[in-house]
């Protein structure tokens, strides 16, 4: 009895939890779907399937261009710090030297950085380079977050395989380059894509930078173009748009992390409790 | 033999051992990112330092004149701004809630998730949907469930009679701080779940069975073995989540605008610096915030359960 009750307690808490994560999306989807008047009463259903206020976020202004945006600068920010990271990676997992410790506790210092502490520092950065109001501005600095937890995540991944692997390729006279190439890199396909969703995320996601660096709307991400859909005035924000917008650039990451849910789970607690 | 190793390395220099071969190759290879972390994070920090010192302002900044530390301690610095000490105590009040909260629900949500039962699959995709949102979308989205004409939940406090009229939620001085709370547990407490939900699943089942066998209730089996089981990894995962709320920008930016009520030290450096175009002024600032966190970081590396030499601990 005690134990049946128990149970009842478990699974009423679970669908809680549920529903509590999964609700605002929810409505937001369905707001999504809602016009004028509709929007001010708040049904659980929308009267009918109606995608208009896709259409309208899409066609007008440069929202389809935000979002060609996002993903230039996602896909190249993931290439650059997995690039940058599995080299980095490689020194400091497989190899002895002194410095090795300082370093590492650089790169976690660097990821408990404020972002605005070197927002006047990468803005003259920035200006220098001449990529004020250019994406590259936010490929740039995007990689003050990523590199610190794929350096991190990398390295504890390829520090737990097995000495032998590259002992054999070392007496085949293979290079430190072609070892990592060709046998690391198969064994850490795993870590790759957890590590590359993570910044994929973090990029897709971030808005400090993107607000300070981008100004037209044409090169601004699509953070920054939601945050700044306005309506007609200031007092009448255009919310069945703002929800159809808010859905359409979060499905694809929703979707993303429920395929790699395992991988993500993984990454994210490799970051933090192993290291 | 010694041409072999030299040649595996890649050195080709006669007499060089493998050892120092592959300590030239290590650093050959960590060249990449030194150079990109110097680049993007320890070059701006050391000019943000500078122009903390100066007068500079965003339209050019090459005029920049040192002024010493008045940006800080002058008549005007930031110590002596009521904003600044607002927008200081607003985030140490956010931080304090909201981690508090996030732990504890993050604490239950693992629970739940570690419990054996059909159906907890569903509820760990679940707990990931808010996770996976962008944070700007989250804003958006509570700020309409949080509007104060239409929004779902001044209807459903209303039609329960928990409130006789709507509530402003981000607009009035007392509820904004709530509102933005509300919204950063619910993003963030998943996040924790799954840091605690890891450090659950390495715990030795023994001692349970051992408080099962002698009958102890679930509650009391939780304060008295679970708990201080996974304390350390509880205390990490609090501190990461402290020192990532205390850097909070983008969802009060959003749900809140620039508010006073809410205003945190990033929001106020960035207006300081963008908006206002007093970069030396920001600069001291977000240098201000920057000195916080780092000292927090210092000691949490101290106290250093960071596990930086790989062996099982």
């Amino acid at each position: 009895m005690k134990r049946a009750l128990r149970r009842v307690g478990l699974y009423a808490l679970a669908a809680v939890i549920i529903a509590y994560s999964v609700f605002p999306f929810y409505y937001a989807i369905v707001s999504s779907m809602k016009h004028g008047s509709q929007l001010f009463s708040p049904a659980l259903l929308p009267p009918h399937l109606d995608f208009s206020n896709y259409a309208t976020v899409l066609q007008q202004g440069p929202f389809l261009r935000n979002i060609a945006n996002s993903v230039f600068v996602a896909v190249m920010v993931v290439a650059i710090s997995l690039f940058i990271g599995l080299t980095a990676a490689y020194a400091l997992s497989r190899v002895q030297f002194s410095g090795r410790k300082p370093l590492l506790l650089t790169v976690l210092a660097i990821s408990m950085f404020p972002q605005v502490a070197v927002l006047s520092g990468l803005f003259e950065l920035v200006r220098f380079l001449g990529i004020y109001d250019r994406p590259w501005s936010l490929i740039l600095s995007y990689l003050i977050f990523t590199l610190p937890f794929t350096v991190w995540v990398l390295t504890t991944f390829m520090r737990d395989l097995p000495k032998e692997l590259e002992e054999a390729a070392i007496m085949d006279q293979a290079s430190p380059w072609i070892i990592l190439r060709r046998v690391f890199m198969p064994l850490l396909w795993p870590a790759l894509v957890t590590t590359g969703l993570l910044a994929f995320i973090g990029s897709w996601n971030e808005f400090l930078y993107a607000l300070t660096f981008t100004l037209s709307p044409n090169e601004r991400t699509v953070p920054v173009a939601i945050a700044l859909l306005s309506g007609a005035t200031q007092f009448e924000l255009p919310w069945g748009p703002i929800m159809a917008a808010s859905v359409t650039v979060t499905v694809p990451v929703v979707v993303m992390v429920l395929i790699f849910q395992r991988r993500i789970v993984s990454g994210l607690t490799a970051g933090a409790v192993k290291g | 033999m010694s041409l072999t190793m030299d040649r595996l390395a890649g050195a080709g220099l006669p007499g060089l051992s493998l050892r120092a071969s592959r300590v030239r190759t290590a650093w050959l290879f960590l060249t990449p990112m030194i150079v990109a972390l110097v680049l993007v994070a320890g070059w701006p920090l050391l000019r943000t330092l500078w122009f903390s010192m100066t007068d500079a302002n965003l339209k050019d900044l090459s005029t920049a004149k040192f002024i010493g530390l008045d940006n800080y301690f002058g008549e005007y610095g930031v110590l002596s701004d009521p904003d600044w000490w607002r927008a200081v105590a607003n985030t140490l009040r956010f931080t304090v809630i909201s981690v508090a909260i996030e732990t504890v629900l993050g604490t239950v949500f693992a629970l739940v998730l570690n419990a054996d039962f059909p159906g907890r699959g569903l509820v760990r995709t679940a707990v990931l949907v808010p996770w996976a949102i962008p944070t700007i979308v989250s804003a958006k989205m509570w700020a309409w469930m949080l509007n104060d004409q239409f929004g779902v939940i001044n209807h459903v406090l209303l039609s329960l009679r928990l409130i006789a009229r709507p509530l402003a939620w981000t607009a009035s001085p007392d509820l904004a701080m709530v509102s933005v709370i509300m919204v950063d547990v619910w993003k963030t407490t998943p996040f924790m779940a799954l840091l605690i939900l890891a450090a659950l699943q390495m715990l030795p089942t023994d001692c349970y069975e051992a408080a099962r066998v002698d009958g102890v209730s679930p509650i009391k089996v939780f304060f008295r073995v679970t708990l201080p089981l996974i304390r350390p990894a509880l205390m990490v995962a609090v501190i990461f989540r402290a020192l990532d709320a205390l850097r909070i920008f983008d969802l009060i930016y959003v749900l809140t605008s620039s508010s006073k009520y809410t205003m945190s030290m990033s929001i106020y450096a960035r207006q300081q610096l963008v908006d206002f175009q007093q970069v030396g002024y920001g600069s001291a600032a977000s240098t201000v915030l920057f000195l916080m966190v780092a000292v927090c970081t210092a000691l949490t590396i101290m106290i250093g359960r960071v596990n930086l030499e790989g062996e099982t601990r």
